[in-house]
């Protein structure tokens, strides 16, 4: 074989590149081999959400602890790279470095006030986070801005979190307080309340739009396991149950059908651990279906919903609409998508908040979105193991009721929009847009954490009060303080 | 120091609930499991389809990274492809022009077809990550799948140019398959040339539009080629005695006051099924109209999907079949030779003719024969679908047989020269009150292992046996030659 010598080889390679843009070709090929890089790297990253349960080594959890945070930051920078070399727009690197700041704050910051608390839920919050960040910077500067903001200033708020948790130590005494101020809230809402979407659920302080059955939801489980963590006798669940079945009531005369739901299935889930009685579950589930049924027929906004889920092609310039766009996405993206930036998800409505899932899968491919759905369960069953390991009844039952909340959102929304069920109009918490869902879902995750640290800390000084005992240890860790 | 009873009374305190929340950790957990399942179920198996549509935006996008693939007769023939000319413009070629124009289609002006129905296959590429990476360094856009059609190049030019000048359509059917061999509408329009006669083309009257695919869309009055379903219900509802059927005709009969004459008022004597259905006398017809237990004939139609939704994956019409238990004498009489108020689609009566030639059994019509890459790398491959036994063996032997004798000694003895035995039926549909006739045949051959099943409307030609039966002559010349 006649090999080329040196200069013609070079000239050959001059030709080769000398007719095209350079920059173009680079730009083509990154952005065409990153998707699957992000794909990659996400899979390995879900894979760490549960293997790290197969062993029980300290050393090795914090290794994978540590390895996705690595992934979470390149992911994070890969994603930064694609959308600079779409647009070479200098503001999305100005964006992506005050991002980084921020997660990396929220990082340190909470390994350091929140000790013992646990790495997996803190790693999945900045993913969801960073995510989120990445697909809203991507449909909307503006919107991304804001975004961080309200991050940002959450984030130092949650840092005082665990210090309010462990100054008002009996939370739980206050149960008719939290139900009073929640109706209260749900009640100005349904007065004063602006319409958004179909739902009136907004209030609008000055310029700010607030919604406040976002920050409801949390006092609202504060006073559910209040009142059974104390009694779960009947005439108790009846009291606690009229009070939870008004905060729905109002929630559904506002039209907010999604946080109705999440109210209601929250309530059944903390009645039925606190009670321990399968009764009640049944009961709540039957007397839920017939609401359910029995409010398809009452409202046209329902029924506009259920057919608009059950065939959106025929209605597809109007009720369909959302959930054909919807699919339309994340079909045409594939299991590949159409790489960062490629694709259109501009033509989902609200693809920066209710429908952002969508939006997700169809640039980053339907593989990626399998993956969030799976790191959603992860953050939920940490958020039990966390319920399962308290020790103080009221926190085992806030624990476990935010974190029902939490995953039956999270339901809510990716059902919606992948049309497994009727959409509801709900965020994906933390990914999303929009401050007030980012403030409690971030207020959600602090209180577990919080709690979480203060029961370890109260095990911790019970281990010590029991030190003489010496071989005691085990069955103290478990005694309950007095 | 805690007694021991009293540390197992805490330690169960401490776990009261955990089982509960187990529960709902683990139900949670499968619905989630559900829905990425259904997310996955949904990309496999429907996404290709639901995408494909008008509203879906993202063709695009697509087109700018792919060029769209070829459609491909099933014979290996280009009927359309996309060429790009030296500044980077992509155009779409036909080069059957006019040949293939409504099966396949058209791609600008809204486009219609296989280019339409296909239109997201033809621009994805299933290169591989590695290929399509190669491309885009060359600068080049990467090739889209191909759409492999069931289509026979030279059957439909044969019947293209059988059908001259006249309106009307041709369906042909591969019995054994559901395959379509044959799909020529007329007039037709070059698909090249669309957009500069866009003006003429729109501006047409209904009974002139070249855009409309009559072999799917045109609703025709089957005229005498019905006679094949009253003949099928009247031996299904007489097993035994149908063979003692005698009727005498004299060119012209009475029924409950209802006048029924025969083509041209000629006296086709003393009749049994076989020679009534032979010469098509609408006298004998008629009489067995007047015994019809006339729900179980709806039905009959029913199951042959009139007024239902076919199973095929391109736009049609729905035939129509309005004769039920309330019909009177006139209607009655007038339906079961073909006339009264049914109206059906080429498509239909081939589908007819095809599931007899194919023993009872139907199979669902199809167009594409496999997806495939560039290089020839099959993405997906379209099997046959049954759509079960619509009638009994025994039935559709016996029509067979009826059948062959129209070409032997009745209307389509034009085909007996043929060196293989046809069966089939000619009609003449009478459409206003002068007595313009469109002409009808549908049929199959060879009769005992039927290769090809063709279904003629020529619009206001006149007889079946004049002017349908020659285009089916060419074309089973044609196909059966090989």
């Amino acid at each position: 074989m006649k090999g080329l010598d040196k200069t013609e080889a070079a000239r050959k390679l001059m030709d080769f590149f000398g007719n095209m843009d350079v920059i173009g070709v680079i730009h083509a090929v990154l952005v065409e081999s990153s998707k699957y890089i992000i794909i990659i790297l996400f899979a390995i990253y879900t894979w760490h959400c549960f293997s790290v349960f197969l062993g029980n080594h300290m050393e090795r959890k914090e290794k994978i602890y540590r390895r996705q945070n690595k992934i979470m930051y390149t992911i994070h920078g890969i994603c930064a790279l694609v959308l600079f070399l779409n647009s070479l727009d200098w503001k999305i690197l100005v964006l992506y470095a005050l991002q980084l700041a921020l997660l990396l704050f929220i990082n340190k910051a909470y390994i350091y006030v929140y000790r013992n608390a646990s790495k997996m839920v803190l790693n999945n919050m900045l993913m969801l986070l960073m995510i989120g960040f990445v697909m809203i910077g991507r449909i909307s500067q503006d919107s991304v801005i804001r975004q961080m903001i309200f991050a940002a200033v959450i984030a130092v708020v949650g840092l005082f979190i665990p210090l309010i948790i462990e100054r008002f130590e009996r939370f739980d005494r206050y149960g008719y307080v939290y139900a009073v101020a929640g109706m209260a809230l749900l009640g100005v809402v349904l007065v004063f309340g602006k319409t958004v979407y179909g739902a009136k659920n907004w209030i609008k302080i000055g310029s700010f739009a607030v919604q406040p059955s976002e920050f409801v939801k949390i006092i609202y489980v504060f006073f559910v396991a209040a009142f059974l963590a104390r009694s779960t006798h009947w005439k108790d669940v009846v009291r606690t149950g009229a009070l939870a079945g008004a905060h729905v009531l109002i929630l559904v005369a506002e039209k907010d059908l999604g946080a109705a739901l999440i109210y209601y299935v929250t309530f059944l889930a903390i009645l039925y651990v606190a009670s321990q009685n399968a009764i009640y579950l049944g009961l709540g589930l039957g007397a839920g279906s017939v609401a359910a049924v029995v409010a398809y027929f009452l409202f046209s906004h329902v029924q506009t919903r259920v057919t608009a889920w059950q065939n959106p092609w025929g209605t597809i310039d109007g009720a369909g609409f959302q959930v054909a766009q919807s699919l339309f996405a994340i079909g045409t993206g594939g299991w590949f998508g159409m790489g960062l930036g490629e694709g259109l998800p501009t033509k989902i409505p609200v693809a920066d908040s209710d429908f952002i899932f969508a939006a997700i899968s169809e640039e980053l491919g339907a593989f990626f979105a399998i993956c969030l759905i799976l790191v959603e369960i992860s953050c939920f069953v940490m958020f039990v193991n966390i319920a399962l390991k308290m020790r103080r009844r009221f926190y085992k039952l806030t624990a476990l009721g935010l974190a029902m909340e939490y995953i039956f959102q999270v339901f809510l929304t990716i059902g919606g929009v992948t049309k497994f069920i009727p959409s509801t109009g709900v965020t994906l918490p933390l990914v999303s847009y929009g401050g007030s869902s980012v403030i409690s879902t971030t207020i959600l995750f602090c209180i577990i954490q919080g709690m979480y640290v203060l029961n370890c800390r109260e095990e911790e000084s019970d281990e010590r009060a029991q030190e003489p005992g010496g071989g005691e240890r085990k069955v103290a860790r478990r005694a309950r303080k007095r | 120091m805690i007694s021991r009873r009293e540390q197992d009374r805490l330690r169960r305190e401490e776990g009261r609930g955990n089982g509960q929340i187990l529960i709902l950790t683990y139900t949670m957990a499968a619905v989630f499991l559900c829905m990425a399942g259904y997310l996955t179920y949904f990309m496999v198996t429907k996404s290709q389809k639901i995408i494909n549509n008008p509203y879906n935006k993202r063709q695009e996008v697509l087109a700018k990274k792919v060029r769209k693939g070829k459609v491909l007769s099933g014979d290996g023939k280009v009927l359309a492809e996309t060429r790009t000319n030296r500044d980077g413009k992509d155009t779409r070629v036909y080069p059957y022009g006019k040949v293939f124009c409504h099966v396949v289609g058209r791609d600008s002006n809204s486009m219609t077809g296989i280019e339409r129905e296909y239109c997201y296959p033809l621009l994805t590429s299933h290169l591989g990550p590695l290929g399509r990476l190669a491309n885009t360094f060359r600068g080049e856009k990467s090739p889209g799948d191909q759409v492999v059609t069931t289509l026979d190049a030279g059957l439909q030019e044969a019947a293209y140019d059988a059908l001259g000048s006249h309106r009307g359509a041709v369906v042909a059917m591969e019995p054994s398959t559901g395959k379509i061999l044959a799909m020529v509408s007329k007039p037709a329009y070059d698909p090249n040339q669309v957009e500069e006669n866009w003006e003429e083309l729109v501006n047409a009257s209904q009974e002139d539009s070249k855009l409309i695919n009559r072999a799917t869309q045109g609703l025709y009055p089957p005229g005498s080629t019905f006679k094949i379903m009253t003949a099928m219900e009247y031996m299904m509802e007489n097993p035994e005695t149908y063979g003692d059927f005698s009727y005498r005709c004299r060119g012209t009969d009475s029924f409950s006051g209802n006048r029924i004459n025969c083509y041209g008022k000629e006296r086709h004597g003393k009749l049994d099924l076989q020679s009534a259905f032979a010469k098509s006398c609408n006298g004998a017809f008629a009489k067995i109209g007047t015994k019809m237990d006339l729900a179980r004939f709806r039905k009959l139609n029913e199951k042959f999907y009139f007024n239902r939704d076919l199973p095929v994956d391109f736009e049609y019409n729905k035939s129509k079949f309005s004769m039920d238990e309330d019909s009177d004498m006139g209607e009655i009489t007038q339906t079961v030779m073909g006339q009264g108020k049914t109206m059906i689609t080429p498509l239909e009566n081939a589908l007819i003719a095809s599931t007899i030639a194919n023993g009872g059994e139907m199979m669902s019509p199809y167009l594409v024969e496999r997806l495939e890459t560039e290089s020839g790398r099959v993405v997906t491959q379209y099997e046959p679908k049954s759509k079960g036994r619509i009638v009994d063996e025994w039935v559709a032997a016996k029509m067979n047989k009826l059948m062959k004798t129209v070409v032997n000694q009745g209307t389509g003895s034009a085909l007996a020269s043929l060196p293989v035995q046809v069966a089939g039926k000619t009609g003449s549909a009478e459409f206003d009150s002068e007595g313009t006739s469109h002409a009808w045949f549908v049929g199959y051959a060879p009769a005992d292992n039927p290769k090809i099943a063709v279904s003629i409307v020529v619009e206001g030609a006149g007889t079946g046996s004049q002017y349908a039966v020659p285009i089916a002559k060419k074309m089973f010349q044609k196909y059966l030659a090989r």
